[in-house]
């Protein structure tokens, strides 16, 4: 490697999401002298967010002034709040719990926002390199992150270098910002390294899909929001729906399940289909088109299962580390706050040392103690989990306990004892048909000739034994049925299809035998989500 | 030999991996947050003028796009794969094959260049007449649809795609190339050219600065392609039979 291909600056930042961006605008509006850059896997900025989203929209006031009168591709006040139980036939209302009033709150696209911010951010001075992926830690002499090393293009699928291949370059940095979001993958090893999440309880994560529609005219009510419990899910699965009604008859719906689900045959891809077939939704869809759509996780396992925030050379900012709120199933401002608060951190102190205990500290964090308990109640069930986050609420979460999570890959239980849940679900008639056409909604590019990202550590495992146990799950849980067990001549074996990969990281997270790893693929490959 | 510069026309378009789609009241594309990209037949166009200045038999290219304010961030891509400096016409409207064919006859009247290649067609469009008109504007000879590409002593040897197969031509320079999908793999851009590319110079113009006056194409309405039925999953022979009895085909 030549001088020329290495890179140097002072802060840089993993990942242009609301925390990254928020980080490095921050970083170089306060110190303009200090040399920040971001990287990005998407080929464009935004293209891989995936969010509701409803936000606070107190920080993205103070990094974007001025952002209400020049409105995003999508930016909707909310108007009206509503939170429903369903039935298998009929919708119940129940009152909105108090973290779900969204008075004062907006819908956005983060694609949207993505892409503002990171314009604020590149006129500030910020360098952003979409379409180039972080892929391993650089370590100086004493042992701290120093950068990281960014993925090689053009590699074949046996991994010999191809005829275009361009090895990645080194970027070095004084501080190295993870702000990969949820299940990131150089965020993993690092926390692994240092042991960020020792004395921690488990983190716990939960899948979301979603679809943007575009209906004929008359059938939205702009800025109402709709929250559901309820079928299709039993009540022991901890997951419910949003419908978002946006301008310009358009509509976002999409549905989040707990990966700590049990039933190893339960399709998180299935159940949100079958929500969009309720009698009380279903017209609304008829006659629409899909705009857009693709399928996320999210990190739900609050202040209990908050790593150590900071390490030599590093820090984690927004859902890299877990700063989502779950009861008010937001991130975006937990995100954005943490990355400014990184920002002025780094700005203040030179370096990464006391951030865990500044952010902990921080209104912030506070706001994420007072909810801690309420996710864990739902292990108990719909019901309890209600009831339970009617008390914390209450008592503002003053309670002398903390409950804990468990790890979601070891939730699933074997297939024989689960008596087979009576689903009751109906035939579908919307698009997509399938998850084929589902991932055709993503728009994915992926250089098919190159390394498979999927890295599977023992592929005889999966027939040998999980077939008979589990049934093979990763063929059900992932949104974009990548995983198949295929059986010809030579037998019953697991196949890849990597290239519909839309980096939800659902399998890296509920495989039951931790198998499967996710790393990043080629720069520039995955979804290119129009607004999701 | 005089030293050779080599004129690479770019434009922004819908991404591939996109599937486009009409807006609700049927006046053009959808665009709203859609992926934007550099037609990939005038990458390969780059890829092939990089090329010919690395074998030392051109010294210069330059890349010019007619198109929106934003479409400087695909100029600067094709600056960061190598291209020594650019052009960018500006306008905020669709502009014909013709006004961008008489544009880019300007450019080359200034630049003076031995060679200009472009893509074939525009993966949005598809007309596939920007290089043609060119050619018969600026009266020089002209291959179209090239897969291979040699130079040598003020000629060009073109290698064609064409229906019956393959069509070698030699055209006295200068001369116009666009250019078929075979001709090359155009590289990846590396991260520290990207941040050499900053650096340069890329020159903007106002579209309407170049006076043009040409008859126009209106464009009626947009609509969809007729959708097709979805096909039917028949369990046996027998079921094939009944259904085909139903339809009075048998
Ligand atoms: C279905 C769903 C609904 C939601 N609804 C809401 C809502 O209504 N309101 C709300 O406030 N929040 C909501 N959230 C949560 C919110 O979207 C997240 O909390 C927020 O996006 C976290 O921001 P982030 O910057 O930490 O991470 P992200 O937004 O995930 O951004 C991380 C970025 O880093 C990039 N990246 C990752 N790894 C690498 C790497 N190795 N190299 C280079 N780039 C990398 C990714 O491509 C991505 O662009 C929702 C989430 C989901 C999935
Ligand atoms: S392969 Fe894994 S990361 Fe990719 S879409 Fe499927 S579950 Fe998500």
């Amino acid at each position: 490697m030549t001088e020329a291909d290495r890179l140097r600056y002072d802060v840089l930042v993993i990942g242009a999401g609301p925390a990254g961006l928020a980080c490095a605008l921050t970083l170089k509006r306060e110190k303009p002298e200090l040399s920040v850059a971001v990287l990005e896997k998407a080929a464009s900025l935004g293209a891989h967010s995936l969010s509701g989203a409803v936000i606070e929209p107190a920080w993205v006031d103070r990094l974007l002034p001025g952002w209400r009168d020049d409105p995003l591709d999508i930016q909707v006040p909310v108007s009206r709040d509503r939170f429903a139980w369903l039935s298998h036939g009929r919708a119940f209302r129940l009152p909105t719990p108090p973290q779900m009033h969204n008075a004062g709150n907006w819908i956005v696209s983060l694609g949207a926002l993505v892409r503002r911010l990171g314009a604020a951010a590149e006129s500030a001075g910020v360098e952003i390199f979409p379409g180039f992926a972080a892929t391993q830690p650089l370590w100086d002499r004493a042992g701290a992150l120093a950068g990281v090393r960014v993925g090689d293009l053009g590699r074949t699928r046996e991994g010999a270098p191809g005829p275009n291949f361009s090895p990645g370059v080194e970027v070095r940095a004084g501080v190295t910002v993870l702000a990969e979001g949820c299940r990131g993958s150089l965020s993993r090893t690092l926390i692994r390294h240092f042991g960020l999440d020792q004395g921690k309880s488990p983190q716990t994560y939960a899948l979301g899909l979603k679809e943007l529609w575009q209906l004929p005219p008359g059938r939205t009510v702009p800025g109402s929001v709709l929250h559901t419990v309820g079928w299709p899910l039993p009540t022991d699965l901890y997951g419910g729906g949003f419908v978002y009604h946006l301008d310009r008859d358009r509509l976002a719906i999409g549905f989040v399940v707990g990966l700590d689900y049990e039933d190893p045959d339960f399709s998180p891809f299935e159940a949100f289909q079958q929500f969009k077939h309720h009698p009380g939704l279903v017209g609304l869809f008829e006659g629409g088109e899909i705009l857009s759509a693709g399928a996320r996780t999210l990190i739900e396992g609050g202040y209990p299962a908050l790593p150590t925030l900071e390490m030599p050379g590093g820090l984690l900012v927004g859902d890299a580390a877990g700063t989502l709120n779950v009861p008010k199933i937001k991130g975006v401002h937990m995100a954005l706050g943490s990355g400014i608060r990184a920002a002025l951190h780094l700005i203040q102190n030179g370096g990464p040392e006391g951030f865990d205990q500044n952010f902990r500290h921080s209104e912030a964090g506070r706001e994420l103690w007072r909810v801690r308990n309420i996710r864990p109640g739902f292990r108990a069930g719909l019901w309890v989990g209600l009831a339970n986050a009617a008390v914390e609420t209450v008592t503002g979460g003053r309670v002398p306990w903390t409950l804990t999570n468990a790890d979601d890959w070891r939730s699933l239980k074997p297939r024989g004892p689960v008596p087979r849940p009576h689903r009751r679900y109906r035939t579908r008639i919307l698009p997509p048909a399938d998850r084929l056409a589902f991932v055709d909604l993503a728009a994915l590019h992926h250089e098919e000739n190159q390394p498979v990202h999927l890295q599977v550590a023992d592929p005889a495992l999966c027939v040998s034994q999980c077939s008979a146990r589990f049934g093979n799950p990763c063929t059900r849980f992932c949104p974009a049925g990548v995983y198949e067990i295929v059986t010809d001549a030579g037998g019953s074996r697991l196949q890849i299809n990597a290239a519909n990969c839309v980096h939800c990281k659902a399998c890296d997270i509920k495989d039951p035998y931790e198998l499967i790893t996710w790393v990043p693929p080629e720069g520039g490959s995955g979804p290119n989500y129009a607004n999701l | 030999m005089a030293p050779m510069k080599i004129l690479v026309a770019a434009k922004r378009v819908v991404d591939y991996s996109v599937r486009v789609r009409l807006t609700p009241d049927r006046t053009g594309i959808a665009s709203d947050g859609v992926k934007m990209s550099v037609n990939p037949f005038d990458e390969i166009a780059l890829e092939e003028a990089l090329r010919i200045r690395e074998r030392g038999e051109a010294t210069q290219v330059v890349v010019a796009t007619v198109g929106p304010p934003e479409a400087e961030s695909q100029i600067r891509s094709l600056l960061a794969m190598g291209a020594d400096r650019g052009i960018h016409v500006e306008t905020g409207r669709e502009t014909a094959p013709l006004e961008v064919a008489h544009v880019l006859f300007r450019l080359v009247q200034e630049i003076g260049p031995g060679l200009v290649i472009l893509g074939k067609q525009a993966i949005d469009d598809d007309c596939g007449q920007t290089g043609p008109m060119l050619a018969a504007l600026w009266d020089r000879p002209q291959a179209t649809y090239v897969s291979k590409l040699t130079l040598s002593e003020g000629r060009v040897q073109a290698v064609r795609e064409v229906d019956h197969g393959l069509e070698t031509v030699e055209l006295v320079l200068p001369a116009v190339i666009t250019t078929d999908l075979r001709l090359n793999t155009p590289r990846f851009i590396k991260m520290p050219d990207i941040m050499k590319a900053r650096q340069k110079p890329l020159e903007k113009r106002p579209f309407d600065g170049f006076g043009l006056d040409l008859p126009r194409l209106t464009v009626e309405a947009y609509l969809p392609p007729p959708e097709r039925e979805a096909g039917l999953r028949l369990e046996s022979v027998a079921e094939l039979v009944t259904r085909l009895h139903d339809r009075g085909v048998l």
